[in-house]
């Protein structure tokens, strides 16, 4: 781990970044550390084996343009502005923005601007180690949706990490703003070729203005060598309302930290998650909510279908502060493990200084029941289809509150393939 | 159609049918009596190929295959059809994307075309009118939220599209109010014909009031103990079980 610090260390000084903000970010993560199984928050998640390998911020991409245009090929089915990374970084020339400037403004984060300025550094936990790291080097997109705008079409970030020549590291960080009665679907898709090691590290922080309203989703459909730790934080105030719908269902080793802050009256946050490790693959997710003001609204349903020697992680925090008054919360985090030896830990974590709150949470873990299955056997539906039948309906609720088609047939397919 | 011989099976170290012998031929209803515990819905279960049960003797024919060999699917598609005396509530498969799959992989089986779309839709209609089921139960979630007698129409319904040639009802008359078993029966009756057997399993005399049966069993401790004609039925409502024993 220590050379690997020490091959940061360098980096950054290459960097040679005048910023403070940065400055202190690096210093916070070295004083940090990065997190061992001693951490409460990283118990069921050890990294000491990423750490023994080396990464490389600058691994090189054979791909070429025609070869990266075909991979878009599957967001043909809709009109969108297309943000195309790879290996972390942002490549203009092959995204596509079809909003206007007016509507949906995009520029790069370290240009200096008055929103950065406001909001680069402020939400995401300073203190974690990941998310310090990834402020110093951040390297994305800064996005604005302005008053008012209802955008149409949605926003996907296709982020590709190609590690046939080395084992890519990637600090992908991205600011986005929905300002006042404003309304966008942000899709972060991931997927990845090649067979050597790769480390992403990112960081997504979005605020969602008065009266906003957000659709995000996280897909991650990378290959069985891709390491993910990504944060994903999103602030909402007055009267807005923000989803994100969390689908893993390929990597080595992904933790999605997940937090929604409920800053003012009347908001909504809905999380929604689906997980379906196999092989080795281990999927963490953390996720929190919190209410800081009265009169809220959380729903967060987390799903998990886990199979061979997989494992997962689910730990769901909702704070309702003192002043969160007439919060309603309520969680739900249920796992079928396919195999004896997958497994789960689910842990629901509530936190309530006020009095007069709903509050519900529950969990499950069990193997697919056998009665259904019987049952649709007992009608001439082969073994393996109905179990494949079964589990998309163990999964459909998840599913059901995709709102975009977009997205639903995407994840559609991909779940086809991956019970096929 | 089918012949029992000798079957006896287990459940863990618990005997449960001690030996037992059923001729059953095309065109024929046989009903199925006993007291609870007797083994008849342990036998019902075993024909549709329920894998709890340990078979210790003997051996089922259907249509001179051996049945015991086959996976529950492959006799589906041979033509057994069990209808559940407990029918399971599947959250998120619509009853009608079940149907269409489970009748377009029996013809797979088969060896005959799947059923498009309209000709599926067609068939339906024709069915939900024969067992009088409400059409909004068949577009919700397979028996999901169904209150008892709702699930047990859904079985006849499902029979009716799937045209078994044996169809085993498992008890379906038992929690039944009077309406809901004449609209059971009734789908049963129309649905029989000379090329098809009916094995109707009951607690109770009433069923056999509206669907006639030609041969009453007794079932007793895992045995068939007495066999006779519907009249048999009668017999056993007025006096009992115990003079049997």
């Amino acid at each position: 781990m220590d050379k690997f610090i020490e091959y940061l260390e360098s980096e950054f000084e290459k960097i040679q970044t005048e910023s403070e903000v940065r400055k202190q970010a690096f210093e916070d993560f070295k004083s940090a550390g990065f997190p061992t199984t001693k951490h409460e928050e990283w118990k069921y998640t050890n990294l000491k084996n990423v750490f023994q390998n080396s990464f490389d911020s600058h691994a090189k991409s054979d791909l070429t343009a025609e070869e990266i245009r075909s991979q878009l090929a599957i967001y043909q089915a809709v009109e969108a502005n297309i943000l195309v990374f790879l290996n972390g970084n942002y490549l203009p020339e092959l995204s596509k923005i079809v909003s206007a400037d007016k509507d949906l403004h995009i520029q790069n984060l370290s240009q200096p601007n008055e929103i950065s300025q406001k909001h680069f550094a402020k939400y995401a936990p300073a203190h974690e180690a990941f998310v310090a790291l990834n402020t110093a080097f951040a390297n994305g997109l800064l996005l604005k949706i302005s008053k008012n705008t209802v955008l149409e079409k949605p926003i996907i970030f296709h982020f590709l990490n190609d590690s046939t020549q080395a084992n890519p590291l990637l600090q992908v960080r991205n600011l986005i703003v929905l300002e006042k009665s404003s309304q966008a679907t942000i899709i972060e898709n991931f997927v990845s070729i090649g067979q050597n090691l790769s480390l992403s590290n990112l960081v997504s922080e979005i605020i969602v203005e008065e009266n906003a309203q957000l659709d995000h989703y996280k897909l991650q459909n990378e290959g069985e060598n891709a390491i993910h730790v990504g944060t994903t934080q999103i602030e909402i105030a007055q009267n807005g309302k923000a989803s994100n719908t969390t689908i893993s269902l390929g990597g080595k080793m992904i933790r999605n930290n997940l937090n929604m802050v409920l800053n003012g009256e009347n908001c909504e946050a809905y999380m929604n998650g689906l997980y379906m490790p196999n092989g080795n693959t281990h999927i963490d997710n953390h996720t929190a909510v919190d209410h800081a003001k009265p009169n809220s609204y959380s729903n967060e349903l987390y799903k998990g279908v886990l199979a061979d020697k997989s494992t997962g992680v689910f730990n769901g925090k909702i704070f309702v502060r003192k002043d969160a008054q007439k919060t309603n919360a309520f969680q739900s985090n249920k796992n079928i493990l396919l195999s004896e030896n997958a497994s789960v830990n689910t842990k629901p974590q509530l936190e309530i200084w006020a009095n007069d709150v709903k509050c519900s949470h529950g969990c499950t873990i069990g193997a697919l029941d056998e009665e259904p299955l019987f049952y649709l056997q007992s009608r001439g539906i082969p073994k393996e289809k109905a179990r494949k039948m079964l589990l998309f309906a163990f999964v459909g609720d998840v599913l059901d509150r995709l709102k975009s088609d977009f997205v639903r047939n995407l994840v559609n397919d991909s779940i086809e393939k991956k019970l096929a | 159609m089918l012949k029992i011989t000798n079957l006896q099976a287990k459940i863990g170290d618990k005997q449960i049918l001690n030996g037992i012998n059923l001729e059953i031929k095309a065109g024929e209803v046989h009903a199925i009596m006993g007291p609870n515990g007797s083994g008849k819905s342990t036998l019902a279960s075993i024909l549709a190929g329920r894998e709890d049960y340990e078979i210790t003797e003997g051996e089922v024919t259907f249509k001179g295959k051996d049945l015991l060999e086959l996976a529950p699917e492959e006799r589906a598609g041979e033509g057994v059809f069990l209808a559940f005396q407990y029918p399971v509530e599947i959250p998120g498969v619509s009853n009608t994307n079940f149907l269409r799959t489970a009748i377009n992989e029996i013809r797979k089986y088969r060896g005959q075309e799947a059923l498009d779309a309209v000709h599926f839709l067609k068939l339906m209609k024709e069915k939900v009118k024969l067992v009088e089921i409400d059409q909004a139960l068949v577009q919700r979630s397979l028996n999901e939220g169904f209150s008892g007698g709702e699930k047990k129409r859904n079985e006849i319904f499902q029979m009716a599209m799937l045209e078994p040639s044996l169809a085993i009802l498992d008890e379906t008359d038992s929690g039944l109010d009077i309406d809901a078993l004449r609209i059971v029966a009734n789908g049963v009756n129309s649905l029989k014909n000379k090329e098809n057997a009916t094995i109707v399993v009951t607690h109770y005399q009433r069923l056999l009031d509206y669907i006639i049966p030609d041969f009453v069993h007794v079932l007793y401790k895992g045995r068939i103990v007495k066999s006779g004609g519907k009249e048999l039925a009668l017999e056993l409502e007025e006096k009992g079980y115990d003079w049997l024993k």
